[in-house]
């Protein structure tokens, strides 16, 4: 008996069932959208379940594979980047980056913080949308300028004072989509900085104004080195949607290195159907772009940096043996640095959220004082701390790669390879080009 | 007054050799002869000299350019003039797609007709073609003055914000959010300042149509969905 009756006795009754489809959290939507009439924006990356590196093990060493003693053995973690034509290559210690997020949608002891922790473990730091502050440049050992459809705050000063620039063509969060910054963050540096009135609700371009298509590309490309004097290493971003071809033509267009943001890479705001619903999860992009520098000739000669959920040394691990020479990391450096922090969680459901779900970066009243340009609220962001804390999870992200690889045998984290690897899914085997565990079957291969 | 043949010099060494110049240089006047239609020719110079091409160009010629002057000699390719910060680039003949794109200061004078999306994104920059523009020019156009003295093509002014569109002939239409405005004095000076600093003469400001933000998409709003 269903609940139609409402004298049945408990016993006579099923329990109140959610549809599948039909969830409380799609109820919610619906019933958002219609009080209010404008899609959901927010922050981060795709919260929905795609697979991802968890789906993957390391085999570790056997009779046939030595292990490297855990504690005595040397295990490189050094990359270069920007071999293939700048003058200048960026040499960094470890192979996790941080990824580029714009003064603008994270207050400015944010960004110095970013830039303490990556100087401090001599890796880089990437500005975003919006251009570089004195502050960012000044502590950041290596900056990597973005050069973004945008060009706010972009010249010729600041992209000299690069120590690499990054054309942005798309990121994972919202491939095809330009940025926003919402009015309650374009505060009056923020708008000049930005050319802009303040208050205003920006768009950015999801172009670029002056280029289209990968043969643009390329004197886009050769222009950036003229204007340097070919000094600095040239990034090329995408966000993962066609990741053979757009790792592909980026190598064409003369990029040294590619950047690959799977679709959990967040973004300061956009709209929710955005983010959930295009691009490809990064585990599905890696195998393809590698592909692509095989296929040319060029992999390791090209550097690949990937992107979106790398969360332990676990992933940073899986996604070097699968081909990349180094990751970035967005999302995790600003947990690192105080982001949806569990102490404040009084302050998030006054928000009408909670620590650990908190999103709405858009509306600048980040309680932990990162995704915010409300002064007060900065001001509770300690960057020398803040910074330390990046360094330290910096430092545990690198141990454990460390870890991993010197039970795989390897000397240098670069020498992980898919050998190593097998997947616990069906789909994670495909997707990673590597066998599902117990089997010698890798879908999809021929 | 040093003269560099681009059929003989590689491009390098003239961008290089402009870059390396001191600040205190007496070679400020440069003729870049037979510039073959090349990229990126003299992109990035930060110091006030002049630079004369004789010839066309291609793609992003005078690019980020700071200070210098840059007379271009014939038509320009793509980008000329992008993302300005100072000075001052002529064309005398034709400019394709994108001319003065996301410009920050400076003067663009083409004395020929300007190809779509002129003056995109532009930042402050002033631009000044006397002849027409193609479709989407002034596009999110941030601030700044674009000056056409001939007709503009379709979608002018598309999401623009606080730049001002002088146009003397027809529009073809208006992209969303871009209005028709009253002329002010203070409009009205600017007009006459940029068209003196272009070397343009017999030229009423009572002429020009002024068009701008009508400032509607400013914020996110449902009413507005119709122009997103």
């Amino acid at each position: 008996m269903s609940a139609q009756d409402p004298t049945a006795s408990a016993s006579q009754r099923t329990l109140p069932r959610y549809s599948a489809t039909f969830d409380p959290h799609a109820i919610s939507e619906i019933r958002r959208a219609a009080a209010t009439g404008i899609y959901d924006i927010r922050g981060g990356g795709a919260k929905r379940k795609v697979p991802h590196f968890d789906d993957l093990l390391f085999l570790g060493a056997s009779i046939s594979r030595y292990p490297l003693e855990g504690y005595r053995e040397k295990c490189g973690t050094g990359v270069m980047l920007g071999t293939r034509f700048a003058k200048s290559p960026i040499e960094l210690k470890i192979p996790v980056t941080i990824a580029g997020m714009s003064f603008g949608a994270l207050s400015g002891p944010a960004k110095e913080a970013l830039g303490r922790g990556a100087s401090a473990s001599g890796t880089s730091t990437t500005t975003g949308d919006g251009g570089m502050t004195a502050e960012e440049r000044s502590h950041s050992r290596t900056l990597v300028y973005q050069y973004l459809p945008s060009r706010y705050g972009m010249n010729p000063e600041d992209l000299r004072k690069a120590d690499a620039i990054e054309v942005v063509i798309g990121q994972g969060a919202k491939p095809g989509g330009g940025g926003m910054l919402l009015g309650q963050k374009i505060s009056a540096r923020v708008a000049k900085m930005r050319n802009l009135p303040e208050g205003i609700d920006q768009r950015s371009a999801c172009r670029h104004p002056d280029w289209t298509g990968p043969d643009d590309l390329e004197i886009k490309i050769e222009e950036l080195r003229e204007l340097t004097d070919w000094e600095k290493p040239i990034y090329v971003k995408v966000g993962a949607s066609r990741p053979y071809y757009d790792t592909a033509l980026a190598a064409k267009a003369g990029a040294d290195v590619v950047v690959l943001d799977g679709m959990q890479g967040g973004t300061a705001a956009t709209q929710d159907v955005f983010i959930e619903n295009v691009g490809l999860p990064i585990l599905a992009a890696i195998r393809p772009a590698v592909q692509a520098l095989q296929d040319l000739g060029l992999h390791r000669k090209v550097q690949l940096i990937v992107s979106g959920g790398i969360r332990t040394g676990a992933d940073v691990a899986k996604a070097l043996a699968l081909g990349a020479d180094a990751v970035a990391i967005g999302t995790a450096a600003l947990i690192a640095l105080g982001d949806n922090d569990p102490n404040l969680e009084e302050e998030y459901r006054k928000l009408g959220t909670t620590a650990g779900a908190y999103d709405d970066w858009h509306e600048g009243r980040d309680p932990a004082g990162i995704t915010t340009q409300d002064p007060v609220l900065a001001a509770r962001l300690d960057p020398v701390k803040a910074g330390r804390r990046l360094a330290n999870y910096l430092a545990v992200l690198t141990l454990e790669c460390q870890t991993i690889a010197r039970a795989c045998g390897k000397s240098h984290v670069h020498n992980l390879e898919p050998e190593d690897l097998v997947a616990l899914t069906v789909e994670a085997a495909a997707m990673a080009g590597v066998p599902l565990a117990g089997t010698n079957w890798i879908p999809g291969k021929f | 007054m040093p003269t560099v043949d681009l059929a003989e010099t590689k491009l390098r060494d003239l961008n290089s050799a402009l870059h390396k110049l001191p600040h205190d240089t007496n070679e400020t006047r440069w003729i870049v002869a037979n510039p073959g239609g090349k990229h990126a020719i003299a992109c990035g110079v930060s110091l006030p000299i002049t630079v004369e091409i004789e010839g066309h160009v291609g793609y992003y010629c005078a690019g980020m350019n700071s200070a210098a002057t840059v007379v271009i000699r014939g038509n320009a390719g793509v980008g000329v003039a992008e993302n300005m910060m100072s000075g001052q680039v002529r064309v005398t003949g034709d400019a394709s797609q994108a001319a003065g794109a996301t410009g920050n200061g400076g003067l663009l004078v083409i004395e020929g007709n300007a190809s779509a999306r002129c003056g995109i994104s532009m930042k402050g920059i002033d631009i000044v073609v006397k002849g027409s523009i193609g479709a989407m020019s002034a596009f999110m156009a941030q601030s700044g003055n674009l000056v056409v003295l001939g007709d503009a093509g379709e979608a002018l002014g598309d999401s623009i914000y606080e730049a001002r569109l002088f146009v003397r002939g027809s529009v073809a239409s208006l992209g969303a959010d871009c209005i028709e405005k009253q002329m002010n004095q203070q409009d009205r000076a600017e007009l006459n300042a940029v068209l003196a600093r272009a070397e343009i003469s017999g030229v009423s400001a009572d002429d020009f149509k002024l068009y701008g933000s009508a400032r509607r998409l400013y914020h996110f709003h449902v009413d507005n969905a119709d122009a997103y």
